[in-house]
């Protein structure tokens, strides 16, 4: 049924899986050889000054608060200069918080490229404003207050887990170097219960040392990417706010080339068609006083003749343009005028109850069952075709059937192509069954709301 | 004409309008009104008393069915008035609408485009005018070509024979047409009332009647 769109969604599942997650290149069994630990270790190390400053300055902020909850646990009461830092602290987490987090996170998103391929786009909707209103939009996005959570993340928790990491790699260096100092004969060493104090001791501490060097790569592959998938998860466009704002603006062009459609047929018949009209008839009232055997008459019949021509050739292109039945009396009656103009019968069966689509809808609608009628003519060799109306969910749908010979295939230029762009163009999708020996089914369904 | 014949016209575009008025006063018509839309049309029209009312179907202010939708008015309220509306594009549903006013009669709807075929134009009003009924030949044509309809009974000749008739012309003028005697014509024609299933009945129209059912159909 809808042949032609497995091309195109295939080759998006292709682009898709060429790229690693850092889950997929932990799992890999190269992953100690390959990329995956270098990338880590920079993704790591890039992390530190960042967590570090943004850890200082949330300290800073929770400092008054921590205050207070000792207090509290020791019975004593909270007084007023204490109770003023701590709102300070809450206004200024929540004021300065965003202008903070939202620069923050668009460095981040641009790390995560360190580790993470896949990319990821910012949930903002894009903005370009004054001051003013760029504040207050962002103030109100749920993006925003994510980015401020990721970071309370990385200045609270990501610092415990890298110092705790740091704490393990400090001992491991220290089991792998303690032969050198055991050599040396300087002092011994406690590492809790086990003690060294000679070379013999310290030998399989190192063993052990090294052993657990792969393990530590490991771990630190698993923190960096729990890192990113949580960045990914907090400053990612995960609902595809963006690409709906995309979509949104997709649909606003679709509207205006409808609007400008209108403006243009509107012109057309306001001006250049009635003038004709007036012409044409002042050079009908012209004729009729010409003696037939004047000189001018022929030329003046000929005059009006093509005045006339020129009227039918107006009045197509305006219907082409958009169709002023479509404007006044709705879809349905714009269909059937358009079978009305076909040279096969053609019944037009609308669902009952069907509400009056957004213009540019109808328009999109419109302009497919034309096509789709004209390729029936065409290409199909049909003896009639059926059309049919229909609202199914939050979709209009649109159905052209013809009883051809079929094998209709959107490859080879029927202008099927042009007609599924224009329907994607308001969000809508084109079906085609056409087998060898037909039936042509062509199945095009608009989103209500695009 | 004995008399004048008194019009209202109703028309946006003012060159236009202007023509209409040129060519109107050229055959003995008195325009008593000009307007440019559907409220001043059912003003003049109820000032006037006019014998014909010719009027645009898409006018302000809603540039939609506005004229049409007077003429409606017009004819409930006056129902021997003689009414010709225009059309940019053909409408089954405007001609139904204004042929199911009164008994049918004295109503014309015509294409727009007609009224620069200044003779042909004004002999459709002089029908209307005479109590006969126009409906544009393109309107006919389409009905013609209905892929299922009632009138699949009648023959082709039958079907141009009606189509010749919804036009508005005589059993004679028919003849003429089509090249054959008056009696011939008067045979179809009581064939095509017979098949449609319209029996000879006092007071009514059944050429009408005919038409009208084309337009049901």
């Amino acid at each position: 049924m809808d042949g032609w769109e497995r091309p195109r969604g295939g080759h998006y599942r292709d682009a898709v899986s060429t790229i690693e997650t850092p889950w997929q290149a932990l799992r890999s069994r190269h992953y100690l050889l390959s990329s995956g630990p270098w990338r880590a270790i920079l993704y790591g190390l890039t992390t530190l000054p960042l967590a570090g400053v943004v850890g200082v300055g949330l300290g800073t902020l929770i400092l008054p608060w921590l205050a207070a909850g000792l207090r509290f646990n020791d019975g004593r009461v909270i007084d007023g200069p204490l109770l003023f830092v701590m709102v300070t602290a809450l206004a200024m987490f929540a004021g300065a918080g965003p202008l903070v987090a939202i620069p923050l996170a668009a460095i981040e998103r641009g790390r995560l490229a360190l580790i993470d391929q896949r990319p990821v786009q910012s949930a903002h909707r894009p903005l370009r404003t004054d001051p003013i209103t760029w504040l207050r939009v962002r103030y109100t996005e749920a993006a925003t207050w994510r980015e401020v959570l990721y970071g309370a993340f990385l200045g609270l928790i990501v610092p415990v887990v890298y110092g705790m990491y740091a704490f393990l790699a400090l001992i491991d260096f220290a089991f792998l170097v303690s032969p050198l100092f055991a050599a040396s004969g300087t002092d011994s060493w406690q590492f809790g219960v086990f003690r060294v104090s000679t070379l013999g001791q310290a030998i399989p501490l190192a063993i052990v040392g090294l052993l657990l060097i792969p393990v530590l790569i490991y771990l630190l592959g698993l923190i960096a990417a729990g890192q990113a998938a949580t960045a990914r998860a907090l400053l990612g466009d995960r609902d595809g706010t963006a690409l709906r704002a995309v979509a949104q603006s997709r649909a606003r062009l679709a509207d205006a080339f409808e609007a400008e459609r209108r403006r243009i047929e509107r012109d057309l018949h306001d001006g250049a068609q009635h003038r004709l009209t007036s012409l044409t008839l002042q050079l009908g009232m012209a004729r009729l006083d010409v003696p037939a055997d004047s000189p001018a008459a022929a030329p003046l019949a000929q005059a009006h003749d093509e005045a006339k021509e020129l009227m039918v050739v107006l009045r197509e292109l305006i219907h082409g343009i958009r169709p002023q039945s479509l404007a006044d009396l709705g879809l349905p009656a714009a269909l059937r005028e358009l079978t009305v103009r076909s040279p096969l019968p053609v019944t037009v069966t609308v669902a009952e109850g069907l509400h009056r689509p957004a213009p540019h809808l109808e328009s999109t609608a419109y302009f497919a069952a034309s096509e789709a009628l004209a390729n029936v003519v065409k290409h199909a060799a049909a003896s009639r075709a059926d059309l049919l109306l229909a609202q199914a969910g939050d979709m209009l749908v649109l159905e052209v059937r013809d009883d051809g010979h079929g094998g209709a295939d959107p490859a080879h230029g029927t202008g099927l192509t042009g007609l599924a762009d224009r329907v994607a163009a308001v969000g809508g999708r084109l079906l085609l069954a056409s087998p060898a020996g037909g039936p042509t089914l062509i199945r095009v369904e608009l989103p209500w709301q695009s | 004409m004995a008399e004048l014949i008194r019009v209202v016209l109703a028309e946006d575009g003012v060159l236009l309008r202007e023509g209409l008025v040129g060519v109107l006063s050229r055959f003995g018509c008195a325009v008593v009104a000009a307007v440019g839309d559907g409220p001043g049309l059912l003003a003049a029209a109820a000032e006037h008393r006019p014998d014909l009312v010719i009027t645009d179907i898409r006018m302000p202010p809603t540039f939609a069915d506005e004229g049409l939708r007077a003429a409606v008015t017009l004819r409930r309220e006056q129902p021997g008035l003689a009414v010709v509306v225009l059309s940019q594009y053909v409408q089954e549903e405007y001609a139904a609408a204004l042929l199911d006013t009164g008994d049918g009669r004295r109503v014309g709807y015509l294409l727009k485009d007609r009224v620069v075929d200044v003779q042909e134009f004004m002999t459709s009003l002089q029908t209307v005018v005479g109590g006969g009924t126009v409906v544009d030949p393109e309107v006919v044509r389409r009905l013609l070509r209905r892929p299922k309809d009632p009138l699949a009974a009648l023959s082709p000749r039958e079907r141009e024979v009606l189509g010749l008739v919804a036009e508005g012309h005589s059993n004679s003028a028919i003849a003429a047409r089509l090249f054959v005697t008056e009696a011939a014509v008067g045979k179809h024609v009581g064939s095509i009332l017979a098949k449609l299933d319209l029996p000879p009945a006092e007071d009514t129209n059944r050429r009408v009647l005919a038409v009208l059912a084309y337009l049901r159909a």
